[in-house]
């Protein structure tokens, strides 16, 4: 249920270091509900950590992340990163998906019970609700037929699909992507791009770490660029893409284009 | 050797095997459990416990079980000055247990480890709960990384029993050997070695049953 014009997701000077070195270095950005963010940039520059510092598979040293108005983390007197408790922390999680490069889906399962395992167990779903959420998912995403089969039956695209198929399963208010098609080969891509334009046409709020400029520039409402830990340049997609106000970003996109 | 004796020593040699295979269940009772505990303390975030874990290990892998079950058999003795050790029996499924466990333990870790981090990580962006995570998602995956090597420990522990003869434990081997020098025969050899060619061969058997059931999957 949305609640009114809040932007979704709030990252303020968020600090990580991994060691010695500093891999974000203040990084501040909001993601509006609805919105669909590309965050480029080149290998290195901290896109990913990002990513999975709001996902909490990382923590970070100083800075806020408030998911939908919750607080995830903040600093406290002396400017260190204090979590919410628990409750908190697990209601913000499930309300953040992710899909990650390399699919990661469970290899024992098959895909039904991949995409239904987290809203049984976690939401507490029953099996027939779980699975009926599951088929719709996998329809959304050209899959149906596929639920009895497993992982390694599957192409790189397939697998991948069914991993954006598994994160919504559980209603999460923002998908984040790392790096969605990097694994996959360039065929396999489109299908991939395509799944994801689907759901930013339904409107659902997504944070894409991608390589893919042109998808960035026609799928994308707002691209953020992101180079040694800091964000660069950010704006409409179009804008920063095909006229970037900074140096370094005319720089990244001339090399890759 | 003659029909009678033969006779005599099929029909003790089917009684040992009993002791054989008590010895056999026994030791994995309690070596597939504590090599888990070990596994985990090996694991530990404590430098401190790692490392006496790791001290076990090397103690339990780097020499020789026949010589770890002399020891325990004469352990108490040594302890508490009794005139005699542990029962036999017993002495020799405490050595098993803390020598198989120690290989378990080396087992199960490298099965735990070799599973990829990223599944954990997706278990954890879904809200998986710790235990869900290891029961449902890396548990499985371990089981099936190991088989092989747990079908080797299997095996190896079969004819190890054989060992127990060095403390007096009325197994297999111990009969074979004095069935052969009375009866000035290598016959009860031959006869000692098919029994643990046919329990091997069970154990064989069951492992690459479960491993087919386990294919399923790559």
């Amino acid at each position: 249920m949305s609640h009114g014009s809040g932007k979704l997701l709030v990252i303020n000077n968020l600090y990580k270091a991994f060691g010695g070195e500093t891999v974000l270095k203040g990084i501040s950005l909001e993601v509006s509900r609805g919105e669909t963010v590309a965050v480029i940039g080149p290998s290195g520059s901290g896109k990913s950590t990002l990513l999975r510092c709001v996902t909490m598979l990382e923590t970070v040293d100083s800075g806020d992340i408030i998911v939908d108005g919750k607080t995830m983390t903040g600093n406290d007197e002396n400017g260190k990163a204090v979590y919410s408790d628990k409750k908190q922390l697990k209601a913000i999680r499930l309300n953040c998906g992710l899909v990650f490069q390399n699919f990661n889906l469970f290899p024992h399962l098959s895909v039904m019970q991949n995409i239904t395992e987290a809203p049984m167990s976690v939401l507490g779903l029953d099996k027939d609700r779980a699975r009926e959420t599951a088929r719709a998912l996998l329809l959304k995403m050209g899959l149906s037929g596929k639920e009895d089969s497993y992982p390694c039956q599957l192409s790189g695209g397939q697998q991948q699909r069914v991993s954006i198929a598994r994160a919504m399963a559980l209603n999460p208010q923002i998908l984040f992507f790392d790096e969605p098609t990097s694994a996959l080969d360039p065929e396999l891509t489109g299908e991939i791009l395509k799944a994801i334009r689907g759901l930013a046409a339904e409107k659902m709020t997504m944070v894409i770490v991608t390589h893919e400029m042109n998808f960035a520039r026609d799928a994308a409402d707002r691209v953020i660029f992101m180079d040694e830990g800091v964000i660069v340049e950010q704006g409409p997609a179009r804008e920063v893409i095909n006229n970037p106000k900074s140096e370094r970003t005319r720089a990244f996109l001339s090399r890759v284009e | 050797m003659s029909k009678e004796a033969i006779v005599v020593l099929i029909k003790n040699m089917l009684e040992a095997s009993a002791v054989t295979l008590e010895v056999f269940f026994l030791t994995l009772l309690f070596s597939l459990p504590l090599g888990l505990l070990f596994a985990s303390l090996r694991m530990s975030k404590y430098k401190f416990i790692e490392l006496l874990v790791r001290f076990y290990l090397l103690i339990m892998r780097g020499t020789p079980l026949i010589l770890q079950l002399i020891f325990f058999y004469f352990l108490p003795s040594q302890l508490f000055g009794y005139g005699h050790g542990l029962p036999r029996f017993w002495a020799a499924i405490l050595a098993f247990s803390l020598n198989y466990a120690a290989y378990f333990a080396e087992i199960y870790r490298g099965g735990i480890q070799s599973v990829p981090v990223g599944q954990h990580e997706a278990a954890a962006v879904l809200g998986l709960s710790k235990s869900r995570t290891f029961f449902k998602i890396i548990l499985p995956q371990v089981v099936k990384n190991i088989l092989p090597s747990m079908g080797n420990e299997f095996m190896t522990l079969v004819k190890d029993t054989a060992l127990a003869q060095t403390i007096g434990v009325m197994e297999i081997f111990r009969l074979a050997n004095s069935s052969a020098s009375t009866n000035f025969s290598t016959l009860p050899i031959f006869v000692a070695g098919l029994f643990y060619l046919i329990m091997n061969s069970v154990v064989s058997n069951a492992f690459s049953f479960v491993g087919k059931k386990l294919d399923y999957y790559h």
